[in-house]
């Protein structure tokens, strides 16, 4: 599972690996129809419609022309599949433009300028200032001499800040003539999505330097699609090219997603399908029967004696047909149109608009828009979502010294700053770590003028505190550090890095200080991380208690420490440490390992506290929509104390005498198994009490819930409405959100970076908040809002609109359907059951995809209550989460009205006509504009609001009705002739038209 | 300029309003009075249509006689299918219709068939517009399954429906004289005109092995079959009234109009029935009080449900928009 790319070897890889022709193409020319078709083919109702229309050009069973459903399948295909020819003729030239993009790769020793898409695995690539990296490369010399180079990863991962990425040390010092020529192998894994990780090695081959294997990380790749910043130059090898890229194979379809309303329409047609099964069965034996004992008498109809071996299915058939617009053949397409119309209402909404940032609102994903308004359980992260994730540095406490606590701000603290300035050993030593340990990259303006790239929002914070207590992180020279202090300079060198991870939830760097040579571990990190192992003698009491006040506060803590290392001790480490950063297999692991080993015996500086402040609105928003029956469940990797302060700042909980928080922990599985059976049972008791009762859960306690307990697990977060779950990872969330949706609920997950992908990805709706960590929440997720406070507006304002549109549209599609096809079922009554059409192909057709659709449509502008309305009384949401508007009950309805509207319609007109009058187009021509009529007055009935579309539709379809029919009587072709006009002038038809329109109001 | 910079802006404002949902919208609530107001408009307006379509369909003097039965020799009662089919016995029969009210000019005459199913899906479509307006210069007669062609060629005109022509006739007598029927002019014009052919003649009409109904005379094109266009515009009901002629000249209460007619038309296999009806006409058409019946219904009902919800209204008045009517303020609610 490797690959071994050699490096300016033209010919060994070209075979091997595709090259860097990028293709997000669905189609080509020559599959794009039977592989477009095929996918249509594989709907059900597609197959069902294509059934039907096959089945009519068997012109003996066909009770109308084919065309009336050919017409419109044609079209609808036509529609569906121009919109993906189209999509993908976009992909298409995009796709083109990044292939034939000029870059230069070396050829033969030569540097060429080719096209992106000609580049193989093993080229060398060479890039400029501010060129898109066109594949994922591996560094092997740049413009700056220390080797290092600035990327902007925005596309990739959406973090807007530069990264450094550095050349391997192997590479280093290699003239710029000679970077031509270099030969070497890498070592490196299969293509996969990780952006990451890159676990390889590189080795040169001779002449250049020494064969020893060089460790590759992430740090020495540029990825493709990020652009080369602040940096001349800059050259790689190819290692992955093409759809191989780290981009490439993260750019996976997602499942699409299907709504719960979805899922009921398809059931409700099913259901529909079973019916019309039993309506063909008993009407073609029926048929069948009358033809046997009725129609062999009837000598003017010359029934052979002996038909064909098929005729017995002969009436079945035609039944079936005359049956099929049971299933309306435009429920897809309205449907579609309009959900696409409710996704551009989202992005039009200027009420959504972030004006801090300008980002507005999207939906991604414009097809489930509905199941927003039927949202019941809301997973939200803590840190970015409900916070506004803008770190201040407010407190600290250094060895026992609380800081800010007077006025809130130790920034201000006089204390302090006298400490500062009285340079005192401890405060300085504090002050070094928080400006030193850390990622940060200081950039220069041209002005002077500091200013800090930070990956963490926490270090930004930490960073820019020390600057203002005159501890000012100057300068960054390769492995140089420059920290000014009180007006003197102190140079470190950085040795190594340990990085951050949530395993570890501390990170460290090891520097030798310029001056006197020695060697000093610094290290920040939660405090769990970093207390239990300060050496042994150290008081660490205050501390805990300065976290535990911090975290009260809602601040969220870090704890600094150091530690002075031998030379020895360093070189020994160091040795381990490169080993481990070599290894190809758990690399992660092996590296965690290592840092445990140097990471202990810490002499605890102190406690920093950072507030992260709540975003506006954002109690308004939790207590709205905790009104409108949405649990809450809070997800967040922050720790327990300051997760409970945040949850109560913000409604999330109310506070003791109202509200209960139930603790479930332990480290055991039998200690969490009995807090959870403890919890249980109070949950059991309070649930009648009008209590708010919270759980709080921990990681370790839910990773042992989870594995071992999930049965009660499950009957808890049914019964909970609020959830606390503190500390848990990425893929926990994940699995919360997985445990509730398979309890039938539906989800919404929100969240802002990149720890939230899984979560969003999982919920039944994804909402990223596009926000200071990135946009790859945002990019992940099926809507993407600026603030947490627009997901009120997103849910009870689109999201109830869209269901309730929706449920109209969807059971007035099957009403429409039903009643036409009602009415031909009674007319097989009086026609001796022979399958007789009593509306014309032009009619019927024009009856189901025109003159009944325009008017529907325009119900997406329909508003039965006003925003502010709903938003006043959100619990009026309850109605769309229980699916009232939409049900097998709400459904029987409109089947109980399209049958009573049928009867009346047939009813009145065969009696209103019958005798001297009851010429067939004439007789069908009014019991149509019954239809009509009817359609018009219940759309106008269940319309809310009108606005001038909604007349404009409903009232001008019936114009057009008459319009377009008096165009057919008009034409003496057409089977209509003179027919409209020969009505339109006769009183009966008129009081007719309106004694049906009344009858129905019954 | 200006104006249309401001039709412009006008129209972005619109769209602007569009896009953000809140184009100005009337909201029609039904309250109760509302409700109640509408239900007695529906009652005012249809109760007075109702009865003047009574009227209407009541000035309408209609005289219906069943003949097909008494038609048949008592003799041959008892097989009345192998009398109508033996053509050695004649047809004839006379009928004695008795005016009860004065009938003014003109009197429609019909004839009526029950039980006859002209909407059969097999019968409705066998049949060739083309043909009927083109005659042989049409090829394709396969609509007209089962009686296309004869002897290779196509019949003219083809299709069951022509084939099945009715072909009683009538004949009618007042006191000795014989009234005039007018057969002019009792099909549609535009059928005349644009349906069937001035240049087709039905040459090899009922010249098959199996005699269906009438036969026409092969001279006279089918625009002038006047008999075969009434026939061919097929009814949606299995009883229907078509038109045989007019009479024009008024009948006075008690004149006894006699009709000879020739009983041809086999309804005695499938047990049709055929009537002949003398009827005369109003704005409303022939005699049919179903739409004055209806239209009373509804204009009664309408008034019910007005005085109803009047007493439900002012037994259970309660406040419009009242808040404590919401379902979660209510106390049962339980969320």
């Amino acid at each position: 599972m490797k690959r071994y790319v050699y490096i300016n070897d033209n010919e060994s890889s070209h075979e091997l690996y595709c090259d860097n022709r990028i293709s997000n193409r669905k189609y080509t020319v020559l599959n794009f129809l039977p592989k477009n078709l095929w996918e249509q083919f594989s709907r059900f109702m597609n197959q069902y419609f294509l059934l039907i229309a096959c089945l009519q050009l068997w012109s003996l069973i066909t009770p109308v022309n084919p065309a009336s459903t050919w017409g419109p399948l044609i079209f609808i295909f036509a529609v569906s599949a121009s919109k993906e020819a189209w999509d993908d003729y976009n992909r298409y030239l995009s796709d083109k433009k990044a292939n034939e993009k000029l870059v230069w790769v070396v050829r033969q020793g030569i540097r060429k300028h080719i096209q992106a898409q000609d580049i193989h695995v093993g080229n060398i690539v060479w890039l400029r200032e501010n060129d898109e990296v066109p594949c994922d490369l591996v560094l092997i010399g740049t413009s700056d001499p220390q080797g290092l180079c600035y990327v902007e990863t925005a596309a990739l991962d959406g973090e807007t800040d530069l990264k450094t990425r550095v050349i391997p040390s192997a590479c280093m010092g290699i003239d710029f003539e000679l970077l031509h020529k270099i030969k070497g192998v890498i070592e490196c894994p299969n293509p996969d999505k990780d952006i990451t990780r890159f676990d390889a090695n590189l080795r040169l081959f001779p002449p250049f330097i020494d064969n020893d294997v060089c460790p590759l990380t992430i740090k020495n790749t540029i990825l493709q699609s990020c652009y080369l910043r602040n940096t001349e130059w800059a050259c790689g090898v190819a290692v992955y090219t093409g759809n191989e890229t780290k981009l490439g194979m993260s750019r996976g379809i997602p499942e699409p997603k299907l709504t719960a309303m979805d899922a009921m329409i398809d059931k409700l047609t099913g259901a529909i399908f079973v019916f019309q099964i039993v309506v063909v069965m008993v009407l073609g034996i029926a048929g069948n029967v009358w033809k046997d004992t009725e129609a062999r008498k009837q000598w003017y109809v010359q029934y052979p004696i002996e038909g064909p071996w098929y005729e017995l299915l002969v009436i079945p058939l035609r039944f079936e047909l005359l049956c099929s617009i049971m299933i309306p053949i435009s429920i897809k397409v309205s449907l579609d149109l309009v959900k696409s119309l409710y996704a551009k209402f989202i992005d039009w909404d200027t009420e959504m608009i972030d004006y801090e940032t300008g980002i507005p609102s999207h939906a991604t994903n414009t097809a489930i828009s509905e199941d927003l308004g039927q949202v019941e359980y809301i997973m939200t992260d803590k840190t970015g979502t409900l916070t506004e994730n803008r770190m201040i540095f407010r407190r600290c406490c250094i060895s026992g010294v609380f800081y800010g606590n007077e006025s809130g701000d130790a920034l201000k603290d006089t204390k302090l700053l006298n400490a500062v300035a009285g340079s005192s050993p401890d405060v300085v030593q504090f002050l070094t770590v928080m400006a030193i340990c850390n990622t940060v990259v200081p950039i220069k303006s041209k002005t002077g003028a500091i200013s800090y790239k930070a990956q963490s929002q926490d270090e930004d914070a930490l960073v820019n505190a020390a600057a203002q207590l005159h501890m000012v992180y100057a300068n960054k020279t390769a492995n140089i550090l420059e920290i000014r202090f009180n007006g003197s300079v102190i140079k470190y060198e950085v040795l190594e890095i340990l990085e951050f991870t949530s395993d570890r939830k501390r990170m460290s760097v090891v520097v030798k200080d310029c001056q006197n040579g020695k060697i000093v571990l610094l290290s920040k990190g939660a405090d769990e991380a970093i207390l239990p192992y300060a050496y042994v003698g150290q008081q660490t009491r205050t501390f805990i208690e300065a976290v535990e006040q911090y975290a009260q506060l809602g601040l969220r803590t870090l704890c600094l420490a150091c530690r002075e290392l031998r030379e020895d001790e360093y070189q020994e480490w160091s040795l381990l440490f490169k080993e481990a950063s070599s290894t190809l297999v758990d690399r992660e692991w092996r590296i965690a390992e290592v840092c445990q080993r140097l990471e202990h015996d810490f002499e605890v500086l102190g406690v920093t506290a950072i507030e992260d402040r709540l975003q506006d609105g954002v109690p308004e928003t939790i207590e709205t929509l905790r009104k409108a029956g949405i649990n809450f469940w809070m997800l967040t990797g922050d720790k327990q104390n300051t997760a409970i302060q945040i949850a109560l700042s913000c409604n999330f909980i109310s506070p003791e005498p109202k509200g209960q928080l139930l603790l479930i922990d332990g480290k055991t599985e039998d200690e969490v198994c009995r807090s959870l059976e403890r919890v249980l049972l109070t949950m059991r008791i309070t649930s009648s009490e009008p209590k708010d009762v919270a759980f709080v859960v921990d990681g370790w306690a839910l990773e042992i819930a989870l594995k071992h307990y999930r049965k009660a697990f499950t009957e808890l977060a049914i019964l909970s409405r609020t959830a606390i779950c503190c500390r848990v990872t990425p893929s926990q969330k994940a699995q919360l959100v997985e445990l509730l949706k398979s309890c039938d609920y539906r989800t919404l997950a929100i969240g802002d970076g990149g720890n939230d992908v899984r979560m969003i990805q999982q919920a039944d709706i994804g909402v990223g908040i596009s926000g200071r960590e990135g946009l790859q929440a945002a990019r992940a997720a099926d809507y993407s809002i600026g603030k947490f406070r627009f997901l009120k507006r997103l849910i009870l304002v689109h999201g109830r609109y869209s269901y309730n549109r929706t449920a109209f549209l969807s059971q007035y599609s099957f009403y429409k359907s039903l009643v036409i096809c009602f009415i031909q079922i009674f007319f097989s009554f009086i026609s001796g059951v022979s399958g007789t059409s009593l509306f014309n192909s032009v009619s019927l057709m024009a009856y189901n995809v025109f003159y009944t659709s325009v008017p529907v449509l325009v119900s997406v502008l329909d508003k039965d209550l006003s925003e502010g309305t709903v938003m006043q009384h959100p619990q009026i949401l309850f109605y769309c989460q229980a699916g009232r508007l939409l049900n097998p009950s709400t459904f029987a309805g409109w089947f109980g009205r399209s049958l009573f509207h049928a009867i009346v319609v047939f009813v009145i007109t065969i009696h209103a006509y019958a005798y001297e009058k009851s010429e067939m187009e004439e007789l069908s021509m009014v019991a149509l504009s019954g239809c009509i009529w009817l359609q018009a007055f219940v759309v106008a009935l269940e319309t809310n609001s009108f606005t001038i579309l909604q007349h404009l539709a409903i009232w001008g379809n019936l114009v057009a009705f008459y319009v377009i029919n008096w165009i057919f009587s008009a034409i003496p072709a057409s089977g209509m002739y003179t027919i409209m006009f020969r009505l339109c002038r006769q009183l009966s038809y008129w009081i007719t038209m309106s004694v049906s329109f009344t009858l129905s109001v019954f | 300029m200006d104006t249309d910079r401001e039709r412009h802006r006008a129209r972005e404002t619109a769209f602007y309003l569009f896009t953000q949902q809140s184009l100005p919208a009337c909201k029609p609530v039904l309250t109760p009075g509302w409700v109640i107001a509408i239900f007695l408009f529906m009652g005012v307006i249809f109760i007075p249509v109702g009865l003047v379509t009574l009227r209407a369909s009541h000035c309408v003097v209609e005289i219906v006689d069943r003949y097909d039965i008494d038609c048949v020799p008592e003799p041959s009662r008892m097989d009345k299918v192998s009398y109508i089919q033996d053509d050695s016995i004649p047809k004839n029969c006379s009928r004695f219709m008795k005016v009860h009210k004065y009938m003014k000019a003109p009197i429609y005459i019909y004839y009526q068939l029950d039980n006859y199913y002209q909407n059969h899906r097999r019968y409705v479509k066998s049949r060739s517009d083309k043909q009927l307006l083109d005659g042989q210069k049409y090829h394709d007669t396969s609509y007209c399954q089962p009686v296309e062609s004869n002897n290779n060629r196509p019949i003219v005109p083809c299709g069951l429906i022509a084939w099945s022509l009715f072909n009683d006739t009538f004949e009618f007598i007042r006191e000795g004289a014989e009234l005039k029927v007018n057969r002019k002019n009792i099909a549609w014009k535009s059928d005349r005109g644009h349906k069937f052919g001035k240049n087709v003649y039905p040459f090899n009409f009922q010249n098959g092995t199996l005699i269906g109904g009438g036969k026409l005379n092969p001279e006279i094109p089918l625009s002038d079959q006047e008999d075969l266009i009434v026939w061919m515009r097929t009814s949606a009901l299995p009883s229907f009234r078509k038109l045989y002629g007019r009479i024009e000249e008024d009948l006075d209460v008690d004149d006894v109009v006699v009709v000879n007619l020739m009983n041809n038309y086999n309804t005695y296999s499938f047990g049709g029935k055929k009537k002949l009806v003398l009827s005369t006409s109003s704005w409303l058409g022939g005699k049919n009080d179903f739409l004055g019946h209806a239209c009373v219904f509804v204009g009664c009902s309408s008034l019910t449900l007005a005085i109803i919800f009047v007493l439900l209204h002012v037994k259970y008045r309660r406040p419009y928009g009242d808040m404590s009517y919401l379902p979660w303020n209510r106390k049962s609610f339980s969320g």
